[in-house]
């Protein structure tokens, strides 16, 4: 028989036993028994961050990646409650990732002691399960069973709260077998007869549009691959959410860009003409639908997706398929071939397509000496592309340009907060990023609001030597905002200038990080491939037009024929229905 | 600016959970952060081990909202098993309250007379009061202490709504 173990070195054991290479996380007194276990042993690597805010992001850019869960481990009380934003920001972009809080010792639990905090109650709905551990025996199975949760069905966050006296307490470990939960079940494989229809009505479509979205990146590459396929035999035209982006090639004829607030032309009048949208992987969120009433209005409904919950839940559709996106278009391509089924004559469809794209909707003016936002970010992909690099961003304009301007060809090289939209997320997920790949190219495209809001990572990227460059569109402003001030409140720009902005240079300098500064046109490229040369950290301060404005734009709520391409529409006061959409 | 809503639909659900520690507050924390409406919230274990509980909820709003209810409950780790009573068809539906009621005289007899056409039960009594025990359908229910308000209602305890659909099979 087994001999028992600490509850610390039971968690250590489950923990290699499921593979996890990597943790990121912070001490505190209701882990020091955990952080104990860890000093004496080799198998797993505890990375330090700065703040466990950070760890949560790291985590997420270490699992979006790699396709790896990440792992977490924080204290009790402040160290919990600092990872919830990143804990909804994976729950809200459906990312694996396993949180282990400390808690006080099970017989001082509800007595106010000292860091204590109810870390199941506050987490409860911001995660996919939690669970509060009470003995050691127990904890094993756990584990196992926390790693199931995160990493099927609809992926997300699972949270492990265990007292001290557990983690000090003794009991015997087993690795059990594959996990069979009680009432947890997740379909993976669509109805048949479902998948045969939504195949039939892909072949008689005369306007089919493929509309994917960031579950087809959880369903492992495979569904990428898989999807590239459906678009040939099909000729339908593929437009993806934010999160989706990397899942089919952007350099592909097929390809629409991004719809949604800040997608193309072509791919919000597309879907707007559409006589039939599948929907793979993606939820008709309200950044991509727009007004509810006229999206879509001529199209027939395909939806597929792992949660039956997101189906039915924004937008009705003709035909619901629950299951893995991966499997499902498999077995539409399957079908499709199996029926002999040709490509339907699109070059109708086709043709109107050309002619939205004709627009140019994401054409910008460029200028001989401010740097505008969208050619930094054009000479950042000219100079890095062929090393296809892992771009993770913060929150805002420079997000969306980033979005538009950056193409990518490949999944799990775009990570990006998309459902919550957490400012601060892209410097711990980069450096989550490059732990997980060692030898790419990892940048964070910035502004310079939010590389504030997780600075203190600088330092997490010193001391494990992480390469990891930042690149820092300056403009001076929350320039999200402030373009919704402009649009929406007459350019009231209710603080949303970034005062008094640290030399960002020295900053990095002061962290053992190397700092350029660029700050116009003809430094650019210099710049870029100085940043590109350095064996090291580098942050750059890109100094670029201060009142840029990101567009295409569809103000929220309204509908996609309803888009602003330039500045020459925008700026006055909107009425309050529009003021009350996010 | 004015905030609109839509016509509701009154739904019963039949929930099976596992029977652990915060699966109550998990389903009842989902209803509030949705926005949902709970008129009535039943629970209690239904196996020889303890391990599952069966929860019965009513609800309301509009029939898109209720399949959303009854999905987002479907996808908690802890719940076995959703079904929508309303949509499955036939099904008896039963409360149970306690109601008490004071009075003398010619109120007494009024409120032992109502009693008897309720079928409800007395379970205890004093000289000057009455405490009754009556189950059947909300509505019955209601209208008992409706009547009893006019005679001397004091307090009224309901467990709220149980529901079972009609037939020799199980949910
Ligand atoms: C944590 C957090 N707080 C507030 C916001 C709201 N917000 C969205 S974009 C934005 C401004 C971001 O400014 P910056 O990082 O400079 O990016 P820019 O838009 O200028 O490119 C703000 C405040 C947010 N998304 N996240
Ligand atoms: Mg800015």
């Amino acid at each position: 028989m087994a001999k028992e173990l600490s509850g610390a070195d039971i968690l250590i054991e489950a923990l290699s036993d499921l593979g996890v290479e990597v943790i990121f996380g912070y001490p505190g007194g209701a882990v020091l028994p955990i952080y104990d276990a860890l000093f004496k042993q080799k198998r797993i690597r505890h990375i330090l961050v700065r703040h466990e805010q950070a760890a949560t992001h790291a985590a997420e850019g270490y699992a979006r990646s790699t396709g790896k869960p990440g792992v977490v481990l924080v204290t009790s009380g402040p160290g919990a409650t600092n990872a919830v934003t990143g804990i909804t920001d994976a729950l809200m972009d459906s990312i694996p990732m396993i949180v282990i809080t400390g808690q006080v010792a099970t017989h001082l639990i509800g007595s106010d002691a000292f860091q204590e905090a109810d870390t199941i109650g506050i987490t409860r709905h911001c995660t996919k399960h939690n669970y509060l551990v009470k003995s050691p025996e127990t904890l094993g199975h756990v584990i196992h069973e926390a790693f199931h949760i995160a990493t099927s069905g609809r992926p997300g966050p699972v949270v492990v709260d265990i007292p001290k006296d557990v983690q000090v307490a003794t009991a015997r470990y087993t690795k059990p077998g594959p996990i069979s939960h009680p009432s947890y079940k997740p379909q993976t494989k669509g109805d048949i007869k479902a998948i045969e229809t939504a195949v039939e009505m892909l072949a008689a479509a005369e306007r089919p549009i493929l509309y994917t979205g960031g579950g087809i990146i959880n369903a492992g590459p495979g569904a990428s691959q898989v999807l590239r396929e459906l678009a040939r035999i099909t000729g339908a035209p593929v437009t993806s959410t934010l999160m989706g982006l990397g899942a089919f090639p952007a350099s592909n004829d097929q390809w629409l860009g991004m719809l949604g607030m800040h997608g193309t032309y072509e791919a919000n009048w597309a879907m707007n003409q559409a006589d039939l949208i599948v929907c793979l992987g993606a939820r008709f969120d309200d950044r991509v639908t727009g007004k509810l009433d006229a999206f879509a209005p001529k199209a027939r409904k395909i939806h597929v997706d792992i949660d039956r919950s997101s189906i039915n839940k924004i937008v009705p559709v003709d035909v619901g398929i629950v299951g893995d996106v991966g499997r499902v278009i498999e077995d539409m391509v399957k079908i499709w071939k199996g029926r002999q089924h040709r490509k339907q004559d699109l070059s109708g469809w086709w043709k109107k397509i050309e002619g939205w794209r004709a627009k140019k909707s994401l054409a910008y003016k460029s200028s001989r000496d401010a740097i505008m936002p969208q050619d930094a970010i054009r000479k950042l992909w000219e100079a890095t592309h062929r090393k296809a690099p892992i771009i993770t961003t913060e929150v805002g304009q420079h997000q969306m340009w980033a979005a538009q301007h950056f193409d990518f060809e490949s999944p799990n090289k775009w990570l990006t907060s998309g459902g919550l939209g957490t400012m601060g997320y892209g410097l711990p997920a980069a450096i989550g990023a490059q732990l997980g790949n060692p030898n790419a190219l990892v940048i964070d495209i910035a502004g310079e609001a939010s590389i504030q809001m997780n600075i203190q990572e600088l330092g997490t990227a010193t001391q494990y030597r992480l390469p990891v460059k930042i690149f820092i569109l300056n403009n001076e402003y929350m320039g999200m905002v402030r373009q919704w001030q402009e649009l929406t409140y007459s350019s009231r720009y209710s603080e949303s200038y970034s005062d008094a902005l640290p030399d960002f240079v020295k900053l990095g300098e002061a962290y053992g990080w190397k700092g350029i500064r660029i700050e116009g046109m003809q430094e650019l490229e210099a710049g870029i491939a100085e940043m590109l040369a350095y064996d090291g950290p580098v942050i750059v301060d890109c100094v670029v037009a201060k009142l840029a404005n990101c567009f295409p734009m569809i103000p929220s709520g309204a509908a996609h024929t309803d888009m602003i391409l330039g500045d020459d529409t925008v700026s006055g006061e909107m009425s309050d229905e529009a003021k009350a959409l996010v | 600016m004015h905030i609109k809503e839509g016509p509701k639909e009154r739904h019963t659900l039949s929930v099976t959970v596992s029977n652990e520690p915060g699966v109550l507050a998990r389903i009842a924390g989902m209803f509030t952060a949705r926005g949902y409406n709970i008129e009535s919230l039943t629970v209690a274990d239904i196996t020889e081990d303890d391990s599952i509980s069966r929860i019965t909820i009513v609800t309301s709003g509009t029939p898109a909202v209720i399949e959303q209810v009854a999905a987002q409950l479907d996808r908690m780790v802890p719940v076995h098993k959703v079904t929508d009573l309303t949509v499955l068809g036939d099904h008896v539906e039963r409360e149970l309250a306690l109601v008490k009621v004071a009075g003398i005289g010619d109120h007494r007899i009024e409120a032992l007379r109502l009693a008897e056409v309720f079928r409800a039960n007395v379970v205890d009594t004093t000289i000057a009061s009455f405490v009754f025990e009556v189950t059947g359908a909300s509505t019955k229910i209601d209208r008992f202490i409706e009547l009893m308000r006019e005679i001397g209602l004091v307090e009224v305890a309901r467990t709220g709504v149980v529901a079972m659909a009609r037939g020799k099979e199980a949910v």
